[in-house]
């Protein structure tokens, strides 16, 4: 036997506890309970991480030798490319976990990730852009990069469109998150062509599992920031699924209940 | 149960030859247009040919796309080949087929004409027929995912565009530059090579997707 009585033991034990916090996590009414402890803290860290990452960023770092104050807007670019794929992944995993499970939380995960995983991919097309400006003497060039990003902005548009075109919110989500997880498959194969096509962009100087190209006094802050945006991310993330929840489960007892406490206090 | 498919699905198309017709003379109208709109200088045309080939043939493969269910929907066979005992995925991988046979084929066999009007050379043309025999069925493919999750809905033509030109990105950009390799006289292989991989893995995703994509349509 491979295992001894106890590892099996403490094996099964692990797999109960993730499965019970997993069916916990996904029934919406826990979720939201849990959900409204950690959202301020996730807001607060946000906030701070953002203004400190921001103002270091952007007062205290110092300038590039060759680009001048104008690399300072990296401190916003880099977090918002980074964050604006794995958005994306985020959104797909969400819709597998839909698929696989039916777990109606995942649903709405994905269908709330979808606005703001676009807005974060416009975020870091316009700072490119800006960015561009000045570095390579256009707003816009075909780069591979920009492409894939471009690209990318259109499989979250996809995402959104699908979802409002269908009346049925039980089949529209399912569709959705084939589409989304058909996307995730191809978004490699468009990565690595759109590079083969056309590259221009300067290459990722900052990643997981490398040194980063560049001193500490520059890649501290621009870590506080990726680390700033993903917190954000979240923060935005679970205040719509929190909404959404809401929506949903407006005919429950527990959210009734929840009103109308609200409104008791209120008034 | 696949050739049966595909021998009903192009029974039915033609006795219906305007579903596959329409896009076909729509693939030589775009290609007319830009000679016409841009410059007719054989200069021009030979370096925008491939691409415009390739635009031309996405748009006609997206807009050949809705009918790939939109009639056996309507009188409710589609509903009842999901709930036989055949495997779905057979069926649904015979429609696609069918679909490729009907538009992708079509434009696979008009296209060295076109490219001769485009100014292309001989080697290009070559280039042209091979791209698209090895592309046009990733359209296929990739577009059935959008067919089939829009099955049944009213405004289903444009969506379907915007769900799946974003996954022609790879497939437009090797199939232009294996024609722009073989304009200049290159070795295309890699291109050929990639080209079919995408092919492979299309062929073995989509009609898995495009299935689940009925159902869920179905269920509403």
């Amino acid at each position: 036997m491979p295992y001894s009585g106890k590892l099996r033991a403490l094996y099964y034990l692990g797999i109960h506890t993730v499965w019970k916090w997993f069916h916990l996590l996904g029934a919406p009414k826990s979720f939201f309970e849990i959900s409204g402890k950690l959202l301020p803290w996730f807001g607060v860290a946000a906030g701070l991480t953002i203004t400190v990452g921001i103002v270091w960023g952007l007062a205290f770092a110092p300038q590039d030798y060759q680009q001048g104050n104008a690399m300072r807007i990296m401190y916003m670019h880099v977090p918002s490319s980074i964050l604006a794929q794995s958005s994306y992944m985020l959104m797909a995993t969400a819709g597998a976990v839909f698929l696989i499970w039916r777990i109606k939380l995942a649903d709405i995960a994905l269908q709330c990730a979808a606005p703001i995983g676009a807005s974060i991919t416009v975020l870091a097309l316009a700072t490119g852009s800006v960015w561009g400006k000045p570095m390579w003497g256009t707003w816009w060039v075909w780069d591979a990069r920009l492409t894939s990003t471009l690209v990318l902005l259109f499989l979250f548009i996809g995402v959104m469109a699908l979802r409002s075109a269908m009346e049925n919110r039980e089949a529209s989500g399912r569709a959705t998150a084939v589409l989304a997880v058909v996307g995730v498959i191809n978004l490699p194969i468009i990565k690595f062509s759109v590079e083969w096509w056309n590259t221009l962009h300067q290459s990722s100087s900052f990643s997981l599992t490398e040194k980063p190209a560049m001193p500490a006094e520059m890649w501290v802050p621009l870590l506080v920031m990726v680390i700033g945006f993903y917190l954000f991310f979240f923060t935005v993330w679970m205040m719509r699924i929190r909404i959404e929840i809401l929506q949903r489960e407006n005919r429950t007892e527990w959210v009734r209940q929840l009103v109308s406490e609200k409104v008791s206090d209120a008034v | 149960m696949l050739l049966m498919t595909i021998r009903r699905d192009l029974l039915l198309t033609f006795r219906h030859p305007a579903d596959v017709l329409n896009p076909v003379f729509f693939f030589i109208l775009v290609v007319a247009l830009f000679p016409i709109g841009i410059s007719p200088s054989a200069e021009v045309l030979q370096t925008i040919a491939p691409g415009v080939l390739w635009v031309a043939a996405l748009l006609a493969t997206l807009l050949s796309m809705e009918v790939m269910f939109r009639s056996d929907n309507d009188d409710g066979s589609l509903e009842q080949m999901a709930v036989s005992m055949q495997p779905f995925i057979l069926l649904i991988s015979g429609k696609i087929i069918t679909h490729w046979i009907m538009s992708g084929l079509p434009l696979v066999l008009l296209s060295p004409v076109l490219a001769v009007m485009l100014a292309l050379n001989e080697s290009a043309i070559q280039g042209v027929v091979i791209s698209l025999m090895l592309g046009t069925p990733t359209l296929s493919l990739l577009g059935a995912i959008g067919a089939g999750l829009t099955v049944g809905l009213k405004k289903g033509g444009v969506l379907i565009a915007l769900l799946i030109l974003p996954l022609y990105v790879p497939v437009l950009i090797l199939g232009t530059t294996l024609i722009q390799t073989a304009a200049l006289g290159g070795d295309y292989t890699a291109h050929m090579l990639w080209l079919g991989a995408i092919l492979a893995l299309s062929a073995g995703v989509a009609p898995i997707a495009t299935g689940a994509g009925v159902r869920i349509s179905l269920s509403h």
